[in-house]
């Protein structure tokens, strides 16, 4: 039921104070005045109770359990993180800067920690999210190129099929053309294929590693040079970020601008498709054009700096989502160094051992030691059963468990993602490997039953196809 | 062994052997070794980090919501407690993006509903799951516009919130759109017939706010009786303010966008909020954003899932309408409830005591000697002439636990020595008459 039916005439769910403020009138001209009430629901405190604790109930949460969906990195998010967002709630973000003195400490020590992450020199937390850090990025490869004179004949932007569709978005969004180019046959960036592409008038080549098939692109370094000698600039996509943190750093890598998902690495929980944060780390020759404020350290006080004539300007109000950074600042505190090394050394761990045990039953897309995630691939299994991912995958809701990301990346049909990440215990993934080896032999033995999952959740299989075609956007009487 | 990482040494092992490897080390082979672990000190206890944080947290001062005379975009409003304890429910705060409906049905239907909520305040038909800010979704909106239209001018009030303007400036200029500013009146509106004279068959979009940054209620109907059909309307407006104006959607607007904080969300330092946007069936496919639609299950009972993904970036890839995939989709949850609690009565009367309280302290302020800018009417917002060294003024008061009416003739220099003043239903009697007092001083 929604909660626009349970409403009724006359009912509420809110009391005001006592008000002793003398009525001026109302002055607005008749024709700017409302007429009809918005149609908001009429209900009482209980009833909203009710109504969103049920709706939370028919929610799959970390909370709940595993959650492997690949390239999303859904590790359990440490409870003392929110209550520490919670003594930052009542600032408002135009308050003198004297009266914020410790939000904006609190801004440069994580800028300066997560420089140190990503190995690079100067950092804006301002993006909302990772595609917002994305266009950020972009924007300041633009501005670059035209400060040096350089934008007119570099209008290219090269991102590997496998990439996030964010990527070719974000770049169409800065205005640069995309070029893809092809994997090759082991999953990484064919370096042939690059260099055919690769010229002066390439602005960015945007790389996440490892890349989406979990695989790390090991002629990193080569792709680096081979990028910086034609003058162009290479781009970190942090969302894979969970599998090296302790061993190397984009910015040792040769990348010149990193972003970073902190509701991804750094356990800010993502809230059902946000907020999240996309801070963007830059070299030192691109520091000019970050967006404005840049909190900077003088002395021995951290300050706002606004003063940036060559910034590409802004890309949201204010500060970008300012408890989200608390939540990440209070992560790296508890980790520490050494304990986001062993982050990242425990969900390559993880993600080998499922790998190893999936690979008796399933074809790994490319079975070797993988980084935080691999890709299953479904196609001869589909073929053979009738069963596709889909199936699989809504099975799995039936035994418990969230379904790993599919149908990405699009190189690998019947894609199957997995991203354990290293909050799961072993019995976990043993777990999850049963419920997996159970739908195969069920594939094989009954496929209809696969084919009509789930059966034990809220709502059976939904009908998207023509949600898409005759769509109902809002709730109507 | 981490108190968030569950494995035992002995597991390791059994997991290495499993995997067929002697170390973990081995594990990363491909992986250029460029630094031995992190300059970052060793992690800390929960007592101690909690410690620490607290003590930043100290370092900053917060004020009596009715000592708050601030707004410019971001505003004080009493939120019910049940608000935040239904949205601390980690099924909500821990999940992810509905990529399984089928368990997600608690984010869907959720983010339907308020969708629906937000197409009633702003009497639009379509409004996606969310934005990043207002800003943000200000420069879709223009974005938007150029889709629509082809076309690459956009007339832009210079009445709305500045930083909005400057965000926009940040993401339309890549793909050419060109920005003119609107003035406004010494009513405090935009002003009329500089639109009709800079309205031409270039013109892809003419936006307003409502109220504006200055507090001032826009008259929609005149302005849509001067832009012609095909030029689109952009709308951005204050959502609590809806329920006492009229919806944008009755006056012709085309798209209304704004910013959501004032709906149940504490300030944040400004961030996290959330930008709506929301706009009619017949530009849906050029929408950017998210789109929770209703359907219905195999066995034919009701459900939500995600609707026209084609427009999105992980099918469309470059050819998308936007690039956003997370979005503040949590924050939509806290909209929503906000919205629930008060219903359409309690949302009017948050707004009509805003309203009272701003014209209240108004009159006050005049009888003291400062004396309003504008001559338009206003909703919670309005401008006053300020002594020279009002600054120095405001951070005094800061000090001294007001947080004043912002000085904004930094941005706003033709107005010379001038303060934004906002009044919302946190602001008493009392409060605001020793505003009047300590800015007499």
């Amino acid at each position: 039921m929604t909660i626009f039916e349970r409403s009724k005439p006359g009912r509420k769910g809110y009391e005001l104070p006592a008000y002793d403020v003398p009525d001026s009138g109302c002055n607005v001209p008749e024709h700017l005045l409302r007429k009809d009430p918005p149609m908001l629901p009429e209900v009482s405190e209980v009833d909203v109770v009710r109504h969103y604790t049920n709706l939370a109930l028919k929610n799959y949460s970390v909370d709940r359990g595993f959650y492997p969906l690949g390239s999303c990195t859904m590790k359990y998010n440490p409870k003392i993180n929110e209550d520490m967002a919670m003594l930052f709630t009542q600032l408002h973000p135009f308050q003198p800067r004297e009266t914020i003195e410790g939000a904006v400490q609190l801004m440069g020590h994580l800028k300066e920690l997560l420089c140190e992450i990503t190995g690079t020199d100067d950092m804006t937390l301002q993006p909302a999210a990772g595609a917002h850090g994305e266009l950020t990025g972009l924007l300041i490869a633009r501005a670059y190129f035209e400060d040096i004179g350089e934008l007119e004949k570099r209008k290219k932007v090269i991102v590997p099929d496998s990439a996030h569709g964010t990527n070719p978005a974000s770049a169409a969004m800065a205005g640069f053309e995309v070029i893809e180019i092809k994997s090759g046959p082991d999953g990484c960036v064919d370096l042939e294929e690059l260099k055919k592409h690769l010229d002066d008038t390439v602005a960015v080549i945007m790389l996440t590693n490892p890349n989406t098939l979990g695989l790390f692109e090991k002629d990193i370094l080569t792709i680096a040079k081979m990028a910086h000698d034609v003058g162009a600039l290479l781009y970190y996509d942090g969302a894979n970020l969970n599998a090296i943190m302790g061993r190397t750093r984009p910015g040792d890598m040769g990348f010149d601008i990193v972003h970073l998902n902190l509701h991804k690495t750094f356990s800010t929980p993502h809230g059902m498709g946000g907020p999240g944060s996309g801070p963007i780390g830059v070299k030192a020759r691109l520091a000019p054009y970050l967006p404005v404020p840049v909190v900077r350290k003088s002395g021995e006080k951290y300050e706002l700096d606004y003063n940036l004539p060559k910034s590409i300007g802004m890309v949201r109000t204010f500060y970008g989502n300012f408890l989200v950074l608390v939540k990440a600042y209070t992560y790296i505190l508890t980790m520490g160094g050494k304990g986001l090394k062993h982050v990242s050394d425990m969900a390559v761990l993880n993600a080998n051992y499922l790998r190893v045990k999936l690979s008796k039953t399933f074809k790994i897309a490319y079975d070797r030691i993988c980084m935080h995630e691999f890709v299953i691939d479904n196609e001869e299994f589909a073929k053979k059963t009738g069963v596709k991912t889909l199936d699989i995958a809504k099975r799995l809701l039936d035994y418990g468990l969230h379904a790993p990301t599919i149908y990405f990346p699009l190189i690998v049909h019947e894609a199957m993602m997995i991203e354990p990440t290293e909050t799961e215990s072993k019995q976990t993934l043993d777990t999850f490997v049963e419920a997996m080896e159970r739908i195969a032999k069920e594939a094989q033995e009954n496929p209809q039953l696969v084919k009509g999952a789930p059966y034990t959740t809220p709502v059976r299989r939904l009908d998207d196809v023509s949600a898409t075609k005759y769509p109902v956007f809002r709730f109507k009487r | 062994m981490h108190r968030y990482i569950p494995h035992t040494e002995e597991e390791i092992k059994e997991m290495l052997q499993e995997i067929g490897v002697g170390s973990i080390d081995d594990l990363f082979i491909d992986v250029p070794k460029t630094i031995d672990g992190y300059n970052i000190p060793d992690g800390k206890d929960e007592f101690t980090v909690r410690k620490l944080v607290e003590e930043l947290a100290r370092k900053n001062k917060t004020f009596e919501p009715e000592f708050v005379f601030l707004g410019a975009g971001i505003y004080y409003h009493y939120i019910p407690t049940v608000v935040k304890h239904l949205a601390a429910n980690p099924n909500f705060v821990t999940a992810y993006t509905p990529y399984q409906a089928e368990v997600s049905q608690g984010t869907l239907q959720m983010l339907f509903e308020y969708q629906t909520m937000m197409c009633e305040l702003t009497g639009m038909e379509v409004a996606n799951s969310s934005m990043y800010d207002g800003a943000s979704s200000f420069a879709e909106s223009l974005l938007m516009a150029t889709r629509i239209t082809g076309k690459y001018k956009m007339l832009v009030a210079r009445t709305i919130n500045p930083e909005y303007r400057t965000v926009a400036r940040t993401y339309t200029k890549p793909i050419g759109i060109k920005i003119e500013e609107l003035g406004y009146t010494e009513l405090g509106t935009v002003n009329l017939d500089e639109l009709k004279a800079k309205l031409d068959d270039e013109t892809a979009a003419v936006a307003v706010a409502y109220p504006n940054f200055f507090g001032f209620i826009e008259d929609l109907k005149a302005i849509r009786s001067l832009i012609p059909q095909n030029v689109v309307f952009i709308v951005v407006a204050e959502p609590v303010s809806l329920a006492l104006l009229e919806a944008p959607g009755k006056f012709g607007a085309d798209i209304v966008i704004g910013e959501g904080q004032s709906l149940g969300v504490t300030p944040n330092l400004g961030g996290p909020g959330i930008g709506f946007f929301t706009t009619l069936e017949k530009h849906v496919r050029k929408m950017p954003g998210r789109l929770i639609g209703q359907t219905k299950d195999l066995e034919g009972k009701i459900g939500y899932v995600m609707i026209l993904q084609t427009r999105e970036q992980h099918i469309r890839r470059e050819k998308a309408t936007s690039n956003i995939c997370s979005n503040q989709a949590y924050i939509a949850l806290i909209n929503a409830i906000y919205l629930s609690v008060m219903g359409p009565q309690g949302l009017r009367e948050v707004a009509y005591r805003s309203y009272n309280n701003a014209h209240y302290l108004a009159k006050k302020l005049e009888e003291a000697g400062f004396a309003k800018i504008f001559s338009g009417e206003f909703f919670n917002e309005f401008v006053v002439r300020v002594p020279d060294d009002y600054r120095n003024r405001w951070h005094e008061m800061a000090k001294n636990g007001i947080l004043g009416p912002i000085p904004i003739d930094r941005v706003y220099k033709e107005l010379g020595p001038s303060a934004l003043v906002c009044a919302t239903e946190v602001n008493t009697k009392e409060s605001m008459d020793k505003l009047v007092e300590v800015m007499k001083k």
